[in-house]
């Protein structure tokens, strides 16, 4: 078993989907910042067999909840203080993406207007399919 | 500020309004001629389109207005860079109300979350074309005298055919519409049309290959071009391009009160012979798309006659 220090304040992203963790890592830009950041690969877990944890030094100002939406609406997201956990936040597959997602419709606005925010919105909550706000092609 | 953005911005309700009063300029012309003096309407087209420019300028001048604008994306600043949401901004300083064609998907829609006039589609690449649904819902009504309990026989283009797909989610709206969808395998209805409209609706629709065949069972016969710009592939769009042609011996098996329209410019997929049928309805379609369109302009601008 692996061990790793405790968190005295900040966020454990847990229950990740196994091999999932890199991608929250990119989409929440944590190489940008200067806290300590902890990512737990293929952990054991009775519930999901194999799971990845993310722990991050800091307030949850670091993380948009919309992203771990759109990536994976099972994680869990503890918010630690004095080593407790005080709150755990419920995620959920957000209504619009802003500037998370790019277009990739070649005849879409957003594709000669580069200063225009990249807007989608959930059209599908069943399937997960997120549409284009401008063009409302399906993003794949 | 209201804009019309897609064919289903308006509810039935409102719809069924715009086209009472789009009844009513047919009726009394004379009525709405001044309706919009001192008023200004913006034309701006970034891609090339004489029928549905010519048919807004024409509505503006109907109602005593004025026009202004460009009709190609190297005729106006968009040439030297500027942005649609700058070239809005500016241009409502000018105008009061505007339609924009674009090439480019959504563009009118960014246009209007900067602009100061109400904006309307005037068709963005193969995204929508409210104003041709419009125009379309309202010859039928006008011809029929009502848009509900009829089948609906869509023939030709029906994948890339925007006008075809804009229709059908229009029509859905009203009670007992049946579809006959008439295409080749390949230009089949794309299958969120299919799924997410007629299905999930539990619309009536049959498709089928022959046009023949289905020509007895139709109140409207609705036919697409096949349009060279929607394929990559040259020998495609020949070996597609004339697999239905209308001509008199196929109508020989329609209702006498069909009625036969067409979004136009057609190619050759009805036959010139057609024109003088009491069938056809394609011209008077036209018409019909300046009616709505002098509408849609006083609606937007709150002007009551």
């Amino acid at each position: 078993m692996l061990n790793i220090g405790g968190l005295k304040d900040g966020i454990v992203l847990d229950h990740i989907q196994a091999g999932k963790s890199m991608d929250i890592y990119k989409y929440l830009k944590l190489d940008k910042l200067d806290c300590q950041v902890a990512i737990i690969k293929n952990a054991r877990s009775n519930k999901m067999g194999r799971k990845d944890i993310l722990k991050i030094e800091g307030g949850l100002d670091v993380v948009n909840l919309d992203v771990l939406g759109y990536i994976d609406c099972n994680i869990t997201v503890n918010i630690i203080k004095d080593e407790k956990i005080v709150e755990k936040k419920v995620v959920r597959l957000p209504q619009k993406l802003t500037n998370i997602i790019k277009c990739k419709n070649p005849r879409c606005i957003t594709s000669i207007e580069q200063e225009l925010p990249h807007v989608f919105f959930l059209a599908d909550e069943e399937k997960q399919v997120y549409r284009c706000a401008y063009c409302e092609e399906k993003y794949k | 500020m209201r804009h019309l953005l897609s064919p289903l911005d308006f509810s039935v309700d409102e719809l069924d309004r715009l086209m009472d009063l789009a009844s009513d300029i047919e009726l009394h012309p004379k009525k709405y001629s001044d309706a919009c003096k001192g008023k200004k309407l913006a034309t701006l087209f970034y891609e090339p389109s004489t029928r549905t420019r010519l048919s807004f300028e024409a509505a503006m001048l109907n109602l005593g207005g004025s026009v202004l604008g460009f009709s190609s994306a190297d005729s106006s600043s968009a040439a030297k860079g500027e942005s649609v949401s700058d070239t809005i901004r500016v241009l409502s300083c000018y105008a009061d109300i505007c339609a924009m064609r674009h090439p480019k998907e959504g563009a009118p829609m960014v246009a209007a979350m900067k602009s100061g006039i109400p904006v309307i589609n005037a068709g963005d690449g193969g995204h929508q074309h409210p104003t041709q649904t419009l125009t379309d819902l309202l010859t039928i009504r006008s011809l029929k005298g009502r848009l509900d309990g009829m089948t609906v026989g869509l023939c030709g283009d029906l994948k890339f055919g925007r006008t075809v797909h804009s229709l059908i989610e229009a029509l859905v709206r009203y009670s007992g519409i049946r579809f006959v969808l008439i295409s080749p395998e390949e230009l089949r209805i794309p299958s969120y049309i299919r799924e997410n409209v007629l299905d999930a609706k539990q619309i009536p629709y049959e498709e089928v290959r022959d046009l023949e065949t289905a020509m007895p069972s139709l109140d409207i016969l609705y036919m697409t071009r096949v349009q060279k710009e929607r394929f990559f592939n040259e020998e495609e769009y020949i070996r597609m391009k004339d697999c239905y042609i209308l001509d008199k011996a196929k109508l020989k098996t329609a209702k006498p009160d069909m009625n036969i329209l067409h979004p136009l410019p057609r190619v050759n997929e009805i036959s010139v012979e057609v024109d003088d049928d009491p069938r056809a309805a394609y011209f008077p379609q036209a018409q019909y798309g300046v009616y709505i369109r002098m509408a849609l302009i006083l609606t937007l601008l709150d002007i009551a006659v």
